[in-house]
C-alpha cells in the first residue's frame, strides 16, 4: 500500500535508495563468487570456447590471399574478367612485385595450396613458377605477361585469374560451399559435378545411422535399465559393474574385439558355419560397413543410455504400477499408461546424449566402417592431419555443430527440454 | 457386525504364510475372516507384517502357504488387476503426468467405460471427496490432504466392494489426519464398501473400526472391537501396544472362582482377574489402566483395593492431571485423573494410597 502513497525510489535507512544499497551489498558477494569459479571460467574459455571461435573463425577466414597478393588485387580490380581477356601487363607485373616478395618470405607453396583448394593446379603452378621468380630482376626483366607464361603456359589460363579475383576478399564462403558439394565458379554459385560430390551424402548418412544407433541403444538399454531400477539393490550394484565395465576398457580395444568377432575369418562367421547356418564359401561380410560401425558403436554408446534412463526408473515409485494394477490395468497398460510416460525424461536425456556423441564419433567408424560405414567426422580428420584444408574441416565442423543445435531446438519444441533428466 | 463365522465371511484368510527369504516367516499361520461392509483395522508395530497381509490381498504378492479367499473365491491365482480391489498407498500413487480427472478416469478407461458414462462418475466421485473443482490440475499442485482425498477417490470411482488403505493418513499433519479420518469413515459407511485399513497409529484405529487386528511378529495378536480390545486387552502386548498401561510384575499365588490372588515383588498381595495365567506358581505381569486408577480416597469403589504410593511427578495437561507414582518397585506407574474442582494436585515426594477394583486389574502373560 504505501507504495501507491511514495512517489520516487523507498529509501534506505541512510538515505541511499534502497536498490543502490542492496546492490552494494551484493556486490562483494558477487565478486567473491566470481573469484571462486574463475579457474573453472578460464579453463572453459581456453580449452572449450576459443577453439570453437577460433573453429568458426577459419571456416570463413581469407586473408591470405590480400595479404600475399597485395598488388595484385589492387591491379584485378579494374579488370573485367567476363571480357573474357586475360588481365594486361599491369596485373603480371603486380603479381611479379608480389610473388617475388612472397618467395622471399617463402610462403608462395602456402599461398599455392589455399588457392589450389578452389582450383586444382594452381599449387604446382606457384612451385615450379616461384623457382623461376627467384632470378628475376624486377627493374628491367618486364614485360612479365610474357616472362609468366613463358614459365609456365597455364598463367595464360583466363580462370587462373578469375580465381584470384573471386577469392580476393579477406572471407570467403569458398568452405561452406565446398562443404556442401557446391562451388562458386565463373558463372555463379552451382553444385559440384557429381562425381565430386561427397559430403550431403556423408552428412545425410551420419545422421541417419546416429539416429539407427541412438535406436538400438534404446531399445537395447531400456529392458536393461529397467531390469537394473527394479532389482534388490545388491543385485543392481554388480550387473552395475556389468555396464559400467566397457568404460574401464579401452575404445581400440573394444573396438579392435569386434573386428575379431566380425571379421569373414572372426568367431560368429566361424560358429555360424559350424552350426550350418552359413556356406563356408559365402562368409557374411559384417566389418568394414555400415553393419559393422553400427554395432560396435552401439556397443560402445550403449552405457550411456543406460545410465540416464536408469536413474530415471529409479526415481519412479513402483507402487506407480501397483496402483495401475489395482485399479484394473492389466501388465501392458500399466507399463504404457503409466511407467513408460515417467521414463520419457530419461529416454530424451539418453538419446540426446547418445545421439550426440555418435554424430560426432571418429575412432569406431575409422577402424570398423571401410568406405562405406565412415563419418563426417572421419572426413573432417582427413582435411585436419593429411590434406592441411583446415578451413574446410572448419567449415564441415561448424555445419555440424549448428546441425546439433537445431536437433537440440527442435527436441526443446516437440518434447521440451525440462523434459530430459539425468536423475 | 462382528465375529462373522468362517461361512459368510467376505474376505478370509486361511493359515495363510508368507516368507520372503525362505529362512523367516514374515506372516505366521495368519487366519481372519471379514465380514462384508465391515472396517476392519491391521494395527502393529513397523515390521510386523501388515503391509504383506495387504499385498498378498490385493496380489502383489503371493502367500507362500495357505489359501485367500474373495467372497468365497479362491484367489491365489487370480492376478492384481482382475481381483477389483481398491487401494489407496502410502504415498498415494497419483499418476503424475495425468491430471486429476484423468487419474479417476483410468480405471474407467482400462474397463472400457464409455466417455459420458466416465465423465459422470469421475464428478460424482470428486464432488464425494468435496474436489470438484480440481479435476483439471496435476497432482503437484495439490497439498497432501487433497491428494489423499483424491487418492481415495480413485480407488473408490470404479466401485469396488472392498478396499484397502495403506497408511493412507500417514504423511498428514494432526488435524487434518483427525478430519480425514473421518471422512474416509463417513463415505466407507456411507457406500456400505468393505474396508481394511493399516495403520500403526493406534487412536485412528480405535476411533476408525468395527474391529481391529492387532499384529504383532507375524501374528494377530487380537482381534476385536475397540472398547474390548482396550478393556479387554488379551496379552501383555497388546496391553502395552493400545493406549497407556501400567504394568506391576509377580508370581500367581492361586486362583479362585475367578479371581488370581498375586504376589508383586515387592511381597505386596493383590486380587486381579486371570486372563491368560493358568495355575499357581505362574509368573505373571498384572495390567492396569491409568484412568482406573483412583488417588482420592472418598471416591474409591466398595470391593477397591489399596496399596500405598509415593507421587514421584505431577505434570499439569489441562483437562486431564497425569501423576507419576512409585508403586511396589515400579517408578514409571502412571495415574491420570480429570481436572475436576475437587481433584487435588499432588506435590512431588507426597505419600498417598491409590486404590482400584480387582476386575480392572489384569493379570497377563509375563
Ligand atoms: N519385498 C520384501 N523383501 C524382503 N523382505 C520384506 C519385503 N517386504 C517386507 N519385508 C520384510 O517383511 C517384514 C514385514 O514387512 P511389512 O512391510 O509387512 O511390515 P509392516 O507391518 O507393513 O511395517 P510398517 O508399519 O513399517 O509399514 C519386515 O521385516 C520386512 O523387512
Ligand atoms: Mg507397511
Amino acid at each position: 500500500m504505501s507504495e501507491t502513497t511514495h512517489s520516487g525510489p523507498m529509501l534506505a535507512a541512510d538515505g541511499m535508495p534502497l536498490k543502490r544499497s542492496l546492490a552494494r551489498a551484493l556486490r562483494r558477494q558477487k565478486l567473491r563468487a566470481l573469484a571462486l569459479v574463475a579457474p573453472l571460467l578460464i579453463f572453459v574459455l581456453l580449452t572449450f570456447v576459443t577453439p570453437i571461435v577460433s573453429m568458426l573463425w577459419r571456416s570463413v577466414e581469407n586473408q591470405i590471399v590480400p595479404e600475399t597478393l597485395p598488388n595484385t588485387i589492387v591491379a584485378l580490380q579494374n579488370w573485367d574478367p567476363t571480357a573474357g581477356e586475360l588481365p594486361g601487363e599491369d596485373v603480371y607485373a603486380a603479381f611479379a612485385t608480389d610473388l617475388v616478395a612472397a618467395v622471399d618470405a617463402k610462403i608462395h607453396t602456402k599461398l599455392g595450396t589455399r588457392l589450389n583448394y578452389e582450383m586444382p593446379g594452381i599449387s604446382s603452378l606457384f612451385r615450379s613458377t616461384g623457382r623461376d621468380v627467384k632470378k628475376w630482376n624486377l627493374e628491367t626483366d618486364g614485360p612479365f605477361k610474357e616472362k609468366f607464361i613463358e614459365s609456365d603456359k597455364d598463367w595464360g589460363d583466363i580462370d587462373v585469374w578469375k580465381t584470384f579475383k573471386r577469392y580476393s576478399g579477406n572471407y570467403t564462403s569458398g568452405y561452406f560451399l565446398n562443404a556442401v558439394d557446391m562451388e562458386n565458379t565463373a558463372t555463379g554459385v552451382q553444385l559440384r559435378p557429381e562425381d565430386q560430390r561427397i559430403y550431403a551424402t556423408l552428412f545425410i548418412r551420419t545422421m541417419w545411422m546416429s539416429l539407427l544407433i541412438t535406436g538400438s541403444c534404446l531399445l537395447l538399454g531400456y529392458p536393461v535399465a529397467w531390469i537394473l531400477a527394479n532389482l534388490r539393490a545388491s543385485t543392481a550394484n554388480v550387473l552395475m559393474i556389468l555396464v559400467l565395465l566397457p568404460f574401464w576398457t579401452s575404445l581400440l580395444v573394444r573396438t579392435s574385439a569386434w573386428k575379431v568377432l566380425l571379421q569373414q575369418q572372426g568367431v560368429i562367421n566361424d560358429l555360424l558355419v559350424w552350426v550350418g547356418l552359413v556356406d563356408d564359401g559365402n562368409r557374411l561380410v559384417m566389418i568394414n560397413n555400415q553393419f559393422g560401425t553400427i554395432i560396435a558403436m552401439t556397443h560402445i554408446l550403449l552405457p550411456f543410455m543406460i545410465l540416464p534412463l536408469y536413474s530415471v526408473m529409479k526415481t519412479v515409485p513402483p507402487s506407480y504400477l501397483r496402483a495401475a494394477k489395482s485399479l484394473g490395468a492389466t501388465n501392458w497398460t500399466a507399463f504404457w499408461r503409466v511407467y513408460f510416460p515417467q521414463s520419457v525424461p530419461g529416454i530424451g536425456a539418453g538419446s540426446i546424449l547418445v545421439f550426440i556423441l555418435a554424430i560426432g564419433y571418429y575412432i569406431t567408424p575409422e577402424l570398423v566402417g571401410g568406405t562405406q560405414g565412415v563419418f563426417i567426422s572421419n572426413r573432417i580428420a582427413f582435411h585436419i592431419s593429411t590434406s592441411l584444408n583446415w578451413g574446410l574441416a572448419a567449415a564441415l565442423g561448424t555445419i555440424l555443430l549448428a546441425a546439433v543445435l537445431l536437433l537440440y531446438y527442435v527436441y526443446d519444441k516437440i518434447v521440451g527440454i525440462d523434459n530430459v533428466k539425468l536423475g | 457386525m462382528t465375529n462373522q463365522g468362517a461361512g459368510d465371511a467376505f474376505v478370509l484368510f486361511e493359515r495363510v504364510q508368507k516368507s520372503y527369504d525362505g529362512e523367516t516367516l514374515v506372516v505366521k499361520d495368519l487366519n481372519l475372516s471379514i465380514g462384508k461392509g465391515e472396517f476392519l483395522t491391521m494395527l502393529g508395530p513397523s515390521g510386523s507384517g501388515k503391509t504383506t497381509c495387504l499385498m498378498m490381498l490385493a496380489g502383489f504378492e503371493t502367500a507362500t502357504h495357505g489359501e485367500i479367499k474373495l467372497a468365497g473365491r479362491p484367489i491365489n491365482n487370480i492376478p492384481p488387476h482382475k481381483r477389483g480391489i481398491g487401494m489407496v498407498f502410502q504415498n498415494y500413487a497419483l499418476f503424475p503426468h495425468m491430471t486429476i480427472a484423468e487419474n479417476l478416469a483410468f480405471p474407467l478407461e482400462v474397463r472400457n467405460m464409455g466417455k459420458s458414462e466416465r465423465e459422470e462418475k469421475v464428478k460424482r466421485a470428486l464432488d464425494m471427496v468435496q474436489m470438484g473443482t480440481f479435476g483439471g490440475r496435476r497432482p503437484a499442485q495439490l497439498s497432501g490432504g487433497q491428494q489423499q482425498r483424491v487418492a481415495l477417490a480413485r480407488a473408490l470411482v470404479f466401485e469396488p466392494e472392498l478396499v484397502l488403505m495403506d497408511e493412507p493418513l500417514g504423511a498428514l499433519d494432526k488435524q487434518l489426519r483427525e478430519h480425514m479420518q473421518f471422512e474416509i469413515k463417513r463415505i466407507a459407511d456411507g457406500l456400505g464398501i468393505t474396508v481394511v485399513y493399516v495403520t500403526h497409529d493406534q487412536t485412528e484405529a480405535l476411533t476408525m473400526s468395527d474391529r481391529v487386528a492387532v499384529f504383532n511378529d507375524g501374528k494377530i495378536q487380537q482381534l476385536a472391537p475397540p472398547d474390548v480390545l482396550y478393556e479387554e486387552p488379551e496379552n501383555s502386548f497388546v496391553a502395552q501396544f493400545i493406549g497407556e498401561n501400567n504394568t506391576l510384575e509377580g508370581v500367581v499365588k492361586e486362583i479362585n472362582n475367578g479371581v488370581a490372588l498375586v504376589e508383586l515383588d515387592d511381597g505386596e498381595l493383590i486380587d486381579c482377574k486371570p486372563v491368560n495365567v493358568s495355575k499357581p506358581g505362574e509368573r505373571t505381569r498384572v495390567s492396569i489402566r491409568p484412568e482406573r486408577v483412583e488417588m482420592n480416597k472418598a471416591r474409591l469403589q466398595p470391593g477397591a483395593h489399596t496399596l500405598k504410593a509415593e507421587v514421584l511427578e505431577f505434570i499439569y495437561m489441562g483437562d486431564i492431571f497425569r501423576t507419576r507414582l512409585r508403586v511396589a518397585g515400579n517408578e514409571e506407574f502412571v495415574v491420570k485423573t480429570r481436572n475436576a474442582p475437587d481433584q487435588r494436585r499432588m506435590q512431588p515426594g507426597e505419600q498417598i494410597e491409590i486404590g482400584w477394583l480387582p476386575t480392572d486389574c489384569r493379570a497377563l502373560d509375563a
